[in-house]
């Protein structure tokens, strides 16, 4: 019963996705403007853009993710899909992890693909692309669990803009210091893998948590 | 109502049943039984209560007091989830998907009946022709028929129905009177809310009369 549902749900997510394909271009175009934007304000001068390139990276993958973040349940909310959810048989909080992996999938994962050609684009030292991607790698499914959780928390407010970016960000933050801040340890030469390492455990631990977390939240909000 | 199927447990039974939102009383206590084969006409004013009951039977929202059983048994989530199939105001429609996607995908998420299609369902409801319609082009009439298709391929015995023949011409409400009686003779129950102005599905029926507390 597990799967069959998880596979209805990509489907449609991924449908939904195609025929919706103007918006959910969104996310990446916006990561595309922060980073040329940030280009030409430092004048693409190589040094100083090569100094900032993974912290930048970084900033615009957690931005874009923050932009999508309100969209996750709430059209499903808005239209009874969550209720129907609800009263499935199978558990809430596996359809929310399938839900929040789609939407990893559909904005992280591709500007993680891209993140080489951004790289380039921003002069970033060649032997920090691999922490880089690890750092990434780790560390946006992590942030669209944590997301998930508020995006929950919010979902029974009628606009919730603004509140959903003052709750994710303090969340956000360790996941930027470890991430951006591997990749700048090994810009110095030091040994990257111990915040790899807790963005590593940090993303076991949301798995489990955080879709209990945002399914009993989405039940308080619905009731 | 003679013949009654006797000692079999009642397919749903609620005993005490009471609710409250902010400390003001909604329903209740109520107590009522519904065999399978039966359904249970629930009536009264707007705001009375009849959208919570069902919410409450169907477990999106915790009773104050009293318990609720299901054939027999407390209604787990795991037991309700796979008895009880409800139909709300809301209609669990994505607007850019087309009414065969839209059942494609709520079958895999509720399980399908056994020898029903989404193909057949949609012929049944009235809306053949339509598979490739995206809902948001449907009417708000074809919208409720799309979800009875909904609730037709449903396993679950008992249907939760909350008010409906909102929406829907007087073909729809034949529509929907037939899919009760047939769901009723394969074994099933249903519970209907109305304020009382629809002719009632020709079936072995109780009533429950909800009051607004004063």
């Amino acid at each position: 019963m597990m799967w069959p549902a998880a596979k209805a749900l990509m489907a449609r997510d991924l449908l939904l996705l195609w025929r919706r394909r103007g918006d959910a271009l969104q996310p990446a175009l916006f990561a595309l403007l922060v980073v040329v934007l940030f280009a030409l304000a430092l004048g693409g001068e190589a040094q100083a853009l090569a100094k900032v390139a993974s912290a930048v990276l970084w900033l615009a993958m957690l931005l874009a993710g923050l932009l999508s973040l309100d969209t996750l349940f709430r059209g499903d909310a808005e239209d009874g899909s969550l209720e129907q959810w609800m009263l499935a048989p199978v558990p809430l909080a596996w359809l929310v992890l399938v839900r929040t992996f789609m939407h990893w999938a559909t904005t992280a994962l591709p500007l993680l693909v891209a993140t080489p050609f951004l790289g380039e684009l921003l002069h970033l030292p060649h032997d920090q692309l691999p922490v880089l991607l690890a750092a990434l790698a780790l560390g946006t499914p992590l942030l669209s669990l944590l997301g998930a959780v508020v995006a929950a928390l919010t979902v029974g407010m009628r606009r919730s803009g603004i509140l959903v970016a003052l709750l994710a960000l303090p969340l956000y933050v360790p996941v930027l210091v470890f991430g951006a801040g591997s990749v700048s340890a090994a810009a110095q030469g030091l040994d990257p893998i111990g915040a790899l390492l807790l963005l590593a455990a940090g993303l076991v631990l949301a798995l489990v948590l955080a879709p209990l977390a945002a399914a009993a939240a989405i039940r308080i909000a619905l009731s | 109502m003679s013949e009654h199927p006797s000692t079999a447990p009642p397919l749903l039974a609620a005993r005490g049943l009471r609710f409250a939102r902010n400390e003001a009383p909604v329903f209740g206590p109520l107590d009522f039984a519904v065999d399978a084969g039966e359904a249970l006409l629930v009536q009264g004013d707007n705001g009375a209560g009849k959208t919570t009951l069902l919410r409450v039977l169907a477990g999106l929202l915790q009773a104050d007091a009293g318990a609720i059983d299901i054939d027999g048994h407390p209604a787990k989530t795991s037991l309700r989830s796979r008895a009880i199939a409800y139909l709300g105001h809301l209609p669990a429609l994505k607007a850019d998907l087309s009414a065969l996607e839209n059942l494609n995908f709520l079958c895999g998420l509720h399980g399908r009946r056994r020898g029903q299609t989404p193909v057949s369902a949609l012929g049944i409801v009235g809306l053949a022709g339509h598979e490739d319609t995206l809902a948001r082009q449907l009417s708000a009439g074809q919208k409720k028929r799309l979800t009875l298709a909904r609730l037709w391929l449903a396993p679950a015995p008992l249907w939760l129905l909350d008010e409906p023949y909102a929406n829907l011409d007087l073909d729809g409400i034949n529509l929907v009177n037939r899919m009760v009686q047939a769901h009723l003779r394969s074994g099933g129950a249903a519970l209907l809310t109305t304020h009382g102005a629809y002719a009632a599905p020709p079936v072995r029926t109780r009533m429950l009369t909800l009051e607004r507390p004063a």
